[in-house]
């Protein structure tokens, strides 16, 4: 089966983002960007599932600037096929990311989409539901656990009390969580073959999606700061504290 | 103006964040009815009934509903938003599985895991792993927004709404419930325990984790949690990992072991009344957050610890 992977370009997981002094948003000039790091997790599962033998084709999709190209190459190096760019330099919300890919899901006739449970950035956790919806397909979020069982999906979720796993009728979507799987890194031959992979150029106007924000951003803050506390010399000094403030 | 807030539920018992959903739904404003989708779930529609300020229960029954399948409750609310203005849901991964769904199909872009309430269009919410706040306005004429339960004070059990019997559609769904693996405990739930104790990658072993940290855990009649590098090292389950991608906790008190305190891990409990930090590296970025430090062999101190409290 045909499986496609939304790739989403963020600021790299190990930069500490700053807010802009004049509360627009976080300053994303000149810093180090990288694929969202569930978006990994999502393009590994995908190629684990083809070295099985259970997925044919990995077609990457990524919705955001030219840049955005990069993040499709470390898919495709990764073990993706081919890549689509829809190519924009506005922010463009989870719901008009699943419109935009549920009419490239319409085009390209997938059986699975496998997306990242939340991208870093805006922590919407969104698309890949929003989508199944749009679809009409079922889903399993925040996947550990994937099989293909006859023409059934096996999906385990991590859920609040603990493990879940639920079946789905194919064609389905899967959003991945963190201990699906370790992502590999892609080796450098892997990287030049990629260059070679081709990319589709698209618009969202290509796909006839209206990608205009619903929601304004009015300010972008600091959180508060937490003061240090102090140390304390041994653990009666500390209960002794922790008595003062009625903690104990 | 009227909002329907989804309740979190065990089918015999209502979690607590369903009260603190409804107070952000109170200061949303308007009249709020709680849905308890369920199987077997009279119970939890008759706590609901009690939530202070709620003007009716809406009570659903279908064994899809037994663990809350997006699917089946995606079909169940979408109509149902035709007489309301607003969809609040706990962003537990009950609701944040399911909202989004409703969100699309209605054509509403969601406001997740708000912390704030400003007015009926504006939210406040994290971005970032918690290192920036954000306020939005969104121009949508209904709302779909999920909730952060620590961030709001839960309504008071002093009500008496009706509860009304509504029916479930018809189905079939294109997902079933297979299984489920949950962690049975008789300590407090760590989402909502007012102390929990949470272990690092330090204690270096499952084995370490259990003989150091649940003792002290229960010493205290805390709820125990566990940072991503303890649960990704297989120290302790998934299921008590807070941080960011895990578990958002805000108790009176919060005792830090072995947690150096990534960014990741302080996005899910800096918001704790009293937090207790002990690390034996003194530079650890949990004691620029922590109200009380300890520099120390966790090892020696923690046994000290359960021992003389």
């Amino acid at each position: 089966m045909k499986v496609l992977v939304p790739v989403k370009r963020v600021i790299d997981p190990n930069v500490r983002p700053r807010v802009k002094a004049d509360g627009s948003g976080v300053d994303l000039a000149n810093i180090k960007m990288a694929m969202n790091p569930f978006c990994e997790i999502s393009v590994e599962e995908a190629v684990r599932l083809k070295e099985k033998g259970v997925v044919t084709e990995i077609v990457i999709v990524s919705i955001g600037p030219a840049q955005a190209q990069e993040t499709i190459r470390i898919g495709l190096a990764m073990g993706g096929d081919r890549g689509i760019l829809v190519q924009t330099d506005a922010a463009v919300e989870p719901l008009a990311v699943a419109k935009i890919l549920a009419k490239i899901v319409e085009a390209e006739q997938p059986q699975l989409v496998i997306t990242g449970k939340q991208a870093i950035d805006d922590d919407s956790n969104q698309t890949g539901q929003m989508l199944a919806a749009l679809l009409g397909w079922p889903q399993g979020t925040f996947a550990s656990g994937v099989t293909k069982d006859g023409d059934k999906l096996s999906v385990t979720r991590e859920v609040d009390g603990g493990l879940q796993t639920v079946s789905l009728n194919l064609p389905a979507v899967v959003t991945t969580d963190l201990r699906l799987n370790e992502p590999r890194f892609a080796s450098l031959p892997n990287i030049m073959k990629a260059k070679k992979k081709p990319i589709d150029m698209k618009t969202p106007a290509d796909y006839g999606v209206d990608v205009a924000p619903r929601l304004t951003i009015v300010k972008v803050a600091e959180p508060k700061k937490r003061e240090a506390g102090e140390k304390v010399a041994d653990v009666d000094a500390l209960i002794a504290k922790l008595k003062s403030v009625g903690a104990i | 103006m009227a909002v329907l807030v989804l309740a979190e539920h065990s089918n015999s018992a209502l979690n607590d964040v369903t009260a603190k959903t409804v107070a952000a739904a109170q200061a949303f404003g308007g009249d709020v009815d709680v849905l308890v989708a369920g199987h077997h779930a009279k119970a939890a529609a008759d706590a609901a009934a009690k939530l202070a300020g709620v003007r009716k229960v809406l009570h659903v029954e279908g064994e899809a509903f037994s663990h809350a399948l997006a699917e089946a409750v995606e079909a169940l609310v979408v109509p149902m938003m035709a007489n309301y203005d607003a969809f609040f849901a706990p962003a537990t991964t009950t609701g944040k599985n399911v909202s989004p769904r409703i969100a699309a199909k209605l054509d509403v872009m969601q406001v997740s895991e708000i912390t704030k309430v400003i007015d009926k269009d504006t939210f406040e919410r994290p971005i970032y792993a918690g290192n920036a706040i954000m306020t939005v306005k969104s121009s949508d004429p209904k709302k779909v927004v999920t909730v952060r339960g620590t961030a709001f004070q839960p309504v008071a059990s002093s009500g008496s709404a009706s509860v009304e019997t509504v029916a479930a559609p018809a189905g079939p769904y294109l997902a079933a419930f297979v299984s489920e693996q949950v962690q049975k405990s008789d300590r407090p739930e760590l989402a909502s325990a007012k102390r929990v104790v949470s272990g690092g990658r330090a204690l270096a072993s499952a084995d370490q984790f259990n003989q150091y940290i649940l003792p002290l855990a229960d010493k205290l009649g805390a709820g125990v949690g566990a940072s991503r590098a303890a649960v990704d090292a297989g120290y302790a389950p998934n299921d008590f990992q807070v941080g960011q991608t895990g578990k958002v906790v805000a108790p009176e008190l919060y005792v830090a072991i072995g947690i150096s305190g990534a960014i990741q891990h302080l996005a899910g409990m800096k918001d704790s009344k009293i937090i207790v930090a002990i690390n034996k590296d003194e530079e650890a970025p949990i004691f620029q957050i922590a109200d009380y430090g300890l520099v120390g062999d966790l090892f020696k101190i923690v046994p000290e610890l359960t021992s003389k409290l």
